[in-house]
Formats: C-alpha cells, sequence, structure tokens
C-alpha cells in the first residue's frame, strides 16, 4: 500500500485541492463552524455546573480533595483479603474494597465461562430433554432483574437456620444462616512453594504442548501430551511437597459455643452475590455459546465426521476452535457486564468498592471525590479488560492472506 | 477377467442375509428412540433428568400449591401470620401476596384511586402493543404517543377534571417501573441516533466528544450514575434550583441507555453497504435528507432485534434504583416484608415480582425473535 502511494498515477487521482472559501456553500467552512459551536456549548455547560458546584460547596463548607484518604476510616469490613483494622485509613479501606470486587468479578467471571458453555453446549444436545431444559434455565434467568435474583437468593440463605442447627450436606461442610463453613487445611510456607511449583508446571505443560505440537506438523506424527503434563502439574508441586516436609493439618470447621471454629468461611453476601451473578451471566453466555457454535458451517462437522473423528473430539479439534472467533467478542461484554453488575453487592451489603466508597462519602459528606473513586476504578477494570480481551481476539482471528 | 463370466455366482462371496424393515422413522417411539434414547449415554441423562424433574415439579407443586396458605385470619386489623411461620419451608404463605398485592403493585397511592395507577398500566401495555403491529409504522405513532402520555400523566397527578391531586412522592410500584423505562427509552433514542451519527461523522471535534460520551457511560455501572444523580446532581445546580429525585434518576437512567443504543444503532449505520450513502450524495441530497431518507430507515431496520434486546435490559435494569430509595415495582416488594408480621416471607414476595417482570420481558424477547423471523425472510429460501 505504501509504495502505491508515491506512485504519481494514483496521487493525481483524487480530488483536486480547492482554495478555502470563506462562504456557508464550502463544505469545509461549515464543518469547522458547526464544531466550533458545539463543543462551545458544551464547554459552556461544563463551566456552567463546574461554577455552581464550587459555589455550592464553598456555601455548605464541604471540602474538597483526596485529603481525606490518610484519615482514619474507621468503618467496619467483614471480609478482607488483606490486613484491615477500622484505625486503618480510607485509602486503605478502599483498597479492601477493590480487591473485593476483583474477587468476585474474577471468580464470577471464571465460573459463568464454565456454568455458560455447559449450558450452551446442552441447549444443542441431541437430548430433547436436556436441550429443552437448557432452554428454559435461559429464557427464565435472562428475563428476571439480576438485582431481583439477588435479593432472592440472599432471602434464601438468610432464611437457613442458625449455626446449631446448621445443614450438612457434606462431612465438614456446614450450612448456616451465617454462611458456608469448608474445611481447609493450615496454610504455611511450603504451601506457598507447593502453588508455585504448580504454576511452574501448568507453564512448562504449555510449552511442552507447543513444542510436540511443532514436531507433528513436521512429520505428521500426533504425539501424546498428557503424561508429560500429568507429570509436571501434579507430580512438581507434589515432590516440592514432600521435600519440605509434606505438612498436613487439616482445619476442619467445628461448632463451638454459639459459633463455628476453623476451616474457611464464604460469608451469605458473598455467596448470594456470587451465585446470582454467575447464575445470571451464565444466561447470557449460553447463548453466545450456542450462537457461536451454530455459526460454524455444517460441512465442517460432517469433513470431521468422515475422517473418523468422535462428537466430542470434532466439538473441542474443529468446531469450538472456529466458533470462538464469533464468542469472543460478545464474551468479553459479558466479562465487563458481569463487572460492573458485581456492584449490585451494595444492596445486600457485601462490601465491595461501590459500598465501601458510598459509606466513605457518607462519612465525609465529599460526593464529588467518592464518586469520581468508583469510577475511576471501574473504568481501569473494564478497560483492563477490554485490552486483555482485544489481545485474545487478535491472537485467535483467522489469519487471512 | 476374461474367463469370469457374468452368469457364475462370484466364489467365496456370500449372498446378502435378508434384512429385516427399517426401523420406523416416524411416530412417536421413533420420536423418542432418536430424540430420548439415542445412545447409552443420551439414555442415561434422559433417565437422570426425568427423575430431577419429576421430583422437582412434585416438591414445588407441594410448597406452591398443596401446602399453601392463601390467607390469614385477623385479630381485629392485625394479621395472625403464625400459620405462615409453622409451615415454614414446607408450603408457600401466598397470604402475604394476597394481603400486600395493592401495595406491591400501586406502593403507596391514595388507597381509593388505585383505579387511575392500574389505567396507566393498562394504557402503557396498549401503547407497547400498538406500536409493536407493523401496520402503524409510520408518522401516526407520534400522535398516538404524545395523546397516551398525556392521558398518563394527567391520570397520575390529577388535579384536572374532579381528579384529586396525587404529590409525586406517593406514587409507587409497577407505575414507576414503567415510567422510568419508557419515557428512558423514547428520550434515550434521539439521543442515540444522535451520538451514533455523530461517532461516524468527519468532524473530529464531534467525533471525540460522542466517543468520550460513549466510552465513559459504557465503562461504569449503571450505579455509579444513580448515585451521581441523588448526591452529586444537587451540587451542580444553582442554589434555590432542585429537581425531584424521581427526574434525576429519569435524567441517568436516559443518558446510560442512550449510550448502549448508541452503539447499536451504530452498528447499522455501519452495516449499511458504503453504495447506499454514495448513491443518496450522487443525487444530491444534502446530509440530513440522506440520513433520514436513506441512511436511517435502513440502518435501523437492520438493528431492530438487538434494539429489542437492549430495550428488555433496560427493562430489568429500572430495578437498580432501588438503592437510591425510589419506590418502583422492586422497591415496593422489598418493602411489603418490612412489617413485621410479615417479616420472613421475602421468597414468595420475590417469586411474584419476578413473574411480572417476566411476563413483559418474554413477551418483548418473544416479539423479537418473531420480528426477526419475519425481517429475514426475504433471505431466507
Amino acid at each position: 500500500m505504501s509504495s502505491s502511494a508515491s506512485d504519481p498515477r494514483l496521487v493525481s487521482a483524487g480530488p483536486p485541492k480547492r482554495p478555502w472559501r470563506l462562504s456557508w456553500a464550502d463544505e469545509r467552512v461549515r464543518a469547522v463552524v458547526w464544531q466550533v459551536l458545539v463543543v462551545g456549548l458544551v464547554l459552556a455547560i461544563v463551566w456552567w455546573l463546574w461554577r455552581n458546584t464550587v459555589h455550592n460547596l464553598e456555601v455548605r463548607r464541604i471540602a474538597t480533595g483526596f485529603g481525606f484518604l490518610g484519615r482514619e476510616a474507621g468503618l467496619p469490613i467483614g471480609e478482607t483479603l488483606i490486613e484491615y483494622e477500622p484505625t486503618d485509613t480510607y485509602l486503605r479501606a478502599l483498597t479492601v474494597g477493590v480487591l473485593n470486587t476483583l474477587k468476585v468479578a474474577g471468580l464470577g467471571i471464571l465460573l459463568a465461562t464454565v456454568l455458560g458453555t455447559l449450558v450452551g453446549i446442552a441447549r444443542l444436545s441431541q437430548n430433547w430433554l436436556l436441550s429443552k431444559l437448557a432452554g428454559l434455565y435461559v429464557e427464565i434467568i435472562r428475563d428476571v432483574p439480576l438485582l431481583l435474583q439477588l435479593l432472592f437468593w440472599y432471602t434464601i440463605l438468610q432464611g437457613l437456620p442458625g449455626p446449631r442447627q446448621s445443614l450438612n450436606p457434606l462431612p465438614h461442610v456446614f450450612l448456616s444462616n451465617r454462611g458456608m463453613k469448608l474445611p481447609f487445611i493450615e496454610w504455611g510456607q511450603a504451601h506457598w512453594f507447593t502453588l508455585l511449583a504448580f504454576v511452574v508446571g501448568i507453564v512448562l505443560t504449555v510449552f511442552y504442548a507447543r513444542a510436540m505440537r511443532a514436531k507433528q506438523y513436521a512429520d505428521g506424527q500426533p504425539r501424546r501430551v498428557w503424561p508429560a503434563g500429568l507429570l509436571l502439574i501434579l507430580g512438581l508441586p507434589l515432590a516440592v511437597w514432600a521435600a519440605l516436609g509434606a505438612p498436613f493439618t487439616p482445619d476442619l470447621p467445628a461448632l463451638r459455643g454459639f459459633n463455628f471454629r476453623g476451616g474457611i468461611t464464604v460469608s451469605p453476601e458473598f455467596f448470594a452475590l456470587l451465585l446470582g451473578l454467575v447464575t445470571y451471566t451464565a444466561g447470557f453466555i449460553a447463548e453466545i455459546v450456542r450462537a457461536g457454535i451454530l455459526s460454524v458451517n455444517q460441512g465442517q462437522w460432517e469433513a470431521a465426521q468422515a475422517l473418523g473423528l468422535r462428537r466430542g473430539e470434532i466439538l473441542r479439534k474443529i468446531v469450538l476452535p472456529q466458533a470462538l472467533r464469533v464468542i469472543v467478542p460478545p464474551m468479553t461484554s459479558q466479562y465487563l457486564n458481569l463487572t460492573k453488575n458485581s456492584s449490585l453487592a451494595v444492596a445486600i451489603g457485601y462490601q465491595d468498592i461501590v459500598s465501601i466508597a458510598n459509606t466513605t462519602l457518607n462519612q465525609t459528606g465529599q460526593a464529588i471525590e467518592g464518586i469520581a473513586i468508583i469510577m475511576l476504578v471501574y473504568l481501569t477494570i473494564s478497560l483492563s479488560i477490554s485490552l486483555f480481551m482485544n489481545w485474545y481476539n487478535a491472537r485467535i482471528a483467522l489469519v487471512e492472506r | 477377467m476374461s474367463d469370469l463370466t457374468l452368469t457364475s455366482p462370484a466364489s467365496g462371496v456370500p449372498e446378502a442375509a435378508p434384512r429385516t424393515a427399517p426401523m420406523r422413522a416416524v411416530g412417536p417411539i421413533a420420536w423418542m428412540r432418536q430424540n430420548l434414547f439415542g445412545s447409552w449415554w443420551s439414555t442415561a441423562v434422559t433417565l437422570v433428568l426425568a427423575y430431577l424433574i419429576v421430583r422437582w415439579t412434585i416438591g414445588f407443586v407441594e410448597w406452591a400449591f398443596a401446602n399453601a396458605i392463601w390467607s390469614v385470619p385477623y385479630q381485629g386489623n392485625q394479621p395472625q401470620t403464625q400459620i405462615c411461620r409453622d409451615m415454614k419451608g414446607v408450603g408457600a404463605c401466598w397470604a402475604v401476596v394476597a394481603e400486600k398485592h395493592r401495595f406491591i403493585l400501586f406502593g403507596t397511592y391514595p388507597f381509593e384511586e388505585h383505579w387511575r395507577p392500574a389505567l396507566v398500566c393498562l394504557l402503557f401495555v396498549g401503547l407497547y402493543v400498538f406500536s409493536a403491529i407493523r401496520r402503524f409504522w409510520n408518522w401516526i405513532l407520534v400522535p398516538v404517543w404524545v395523546v397516551t402520555l398525556t392521558v398518563i400523566g394527567i391520570l397520575m397527578w390529577g388535579g384536572v377534571f374532579g381528579l384529586p391531586y396525587v404529590p409525586q412522592e406517593r406514587w409507587g410500584g409497577l407505575p414507576i417501573t414503567l415510567i422510568l423505562s419508557t419515557f428512558g427509552l423514547a428520550l434515550a433514542f434521539p439521543l442515540a441516533i444522535l451520538v451514533a451519527l455523530g461517532r461516524r461523522s468527519r468532524m473530529p471535534a464531534i467525533k471525540m466528544l460522542c466517543v468520550l460520551y460513549v466510552e465513559l457511560i459504557r465503562g461504569v455501572p449503571l450505579i455509579s450514575l444513580l448515585f451521581m444523580a441523588s448526591v452529586m446532581f444537587p451540587l451542580f445546580l444553582p442554589e434555590g434550583m432542585n429537581i425531584d429525585k424521581l427526574l434525576r434518576a429519569q435524567v441517568a437512567i436516559t443518558l446510560f441507555a442512550g449510550a448502549y443504543l448508541a452503539e447499536v444503532v451504530r452498528a447499522g449505520l455501519q452495516a449499511l453497504p458504503r453504495g447506499q450513502y454514495e448513491a443518496a450524495e450522487a443525487l444530491g441530497l444534502s446530509y440530513w435528507q440522506k440520513t433520514g431518507l436513506i441512511i436511517l430507515p435502513q440502518a435501523l431496520r437492520l438493528v431492530i432485534p438487538p434494539l429489542v434486546n437492549t430495550f428488555i435490559g433496560f427493562f430489568k435494569d429500572t430495578s437498580l434504583v432501588l438503592i437510591i430509595g425510589i419506590f418502583d415495582l422492586l422497591t415496593a416488594g422489598k418493602t411489603a416484608i418490612v412489617e413485621p408480621a410479615w417479616q420472613g416471607f421475602g421468597v414468595e414476595v420475590y417469586v411474584t415480582v419476578g413473574a411480572i417482570y417476566l411476563v413483559f420481558c418474554f413477551a418483548m424477547s418473544k416479539y423479537s425473535q418473531d420480528l426477526e423471523r419475519e425481517l429475514n425472510r426475504h433471505r431466507r429460501r
């Protein structure tokens, strides 16, 4: 393309350059006038609002600026990922809020993708009962507001019996109106190293699979990846764990007095929010996955069948990689929706960034700064997800000649 | 090859065994064999699902109908909800809905005037049905909408024609949900068209303003805009000037819906072949003639199904005004169970309110699917 620009024949093919005329008939003059008018109007409105705001803030003696971030927050937070005391600063409280939002959004995206894909595939199943049931689920879940669903789940969780009469669906798992109690192990330094080894194992497996595929492209022989993969993903962490003395002390929840001790707790607020977000978003993801799979030409299925592949294999190796190109862009907007919808946490009392910023702005009276923080956090998260998904989309896009 | 004669049977190849008649391909048995018991795997799924469905259905029918309590005795003015509490978890307490249905539907609107919001809801539904019929998709929609919305305003406020005046603070329930979504979308739609056109404009300043608006709004949750409307908006206005809460929420919802609708409209503008733009320019039409007569009618027709889906989304999203304390359908439902006598019967109320939302959204989504089939008819063979 760049070489053609220097081609004199093509350059001269464009419209002739006309001199500017100061007349309404000149399109360029009109464009400039319109733009100056619109931008001027927007600036005038913004300036007017700004002047009113400054005046109102002075009259009401509301402080401005982000100085309050360093002051003591004094607001208690139920569940935190990092250590936090009510005597800590507002900045730390807001950081806890951001981490809580990221926690529920990250876990939600993961689970909603799995559930949504399963439901989407179930809707295309040849089994009539399964496909109709999946269709019913999608239709009902998408036609009821998410906020109502969250309140519904939260009411159900609150209606569970107290800790002393708690339900015990599995050994050492307790379900009561104080949340869910799960058994865990006493976490030490050795476990962090084991986790690290696990991650390293996954990364090594990915590289190994890539190398094997390159070999397959060279000589056409398929090679098995899973034995080495299993060894790397499970064997490596186990070896590290054993080398560090294999510490294992189960931390089982048990009833002491009126409440549980030990184990890890999933609070009813977090559980209701996660449940609502996952089931709701999965309904939308299911439709996207279904549309993506249907978009793959029927001939691809038939050709793969003719090669002797099984139905599951066809889906995994032939259809899904092609369907992904249709699936990824709308999936991105569902991930963004889920993240933004996690702000509904404020209605059921899960302390995410919106809830904490809202308490902050009520305590300090600095509404503008509080809302600016909320918006800034969500804009950053949205932008990061979009950038990542755009990168992924570009990676899997069809390479056209 | 020459020593093989046609009459001699090919040695070693046995004659084909007589085959049975093919399986019946029609009829209920054949259908079940194909769709429910196609393979071992499918049979297992069918059996497990059938068992679960039967169990859940029996459980649900027992809870919702067989063991349900439809009314409770009264002692003076106080409802005696003890029998409901005894049946908790076993049978539904529909008595809470029987007792509170007026409150859930119409909020704190004066009791003897409830026919007015009821009529308003019917008028809204009538307006939707009328606008959905393709025969009326022309200029006649404009006067119909203006007249209906005026009548709705007169009915809600009153103060004329012998109707007692009802201040806005007492409105609530379903009419608020319908007002927020209808007015929000009616105002957001023209805004969205302007922004979508602006985003494809050749003027850099206008394009940048539109991109900024759309991306900013789409990057933040609706709640933050509603908070902004409820706590920040009063700071923006000059002293003494005040806009009531419902209108502020309406503005926030309109701005929010506008950004999302603008993207849908833009998709339609982009999907239109370039030839249409060039042909319109070749005819010597001005920008607005070109846009209004050639481009928009075709572009909007392309995106009707996603537009209806966006409408459904916003109808549901109006429920978020609960968080800033505006009395819509969901807030009314949540408030109905605050009274101590009825505390703890949230499930029954939420199921009822959910069913109302479901009816509206399901009707819209079915309509959108039918419309999509209708509009794509020329593409199918």
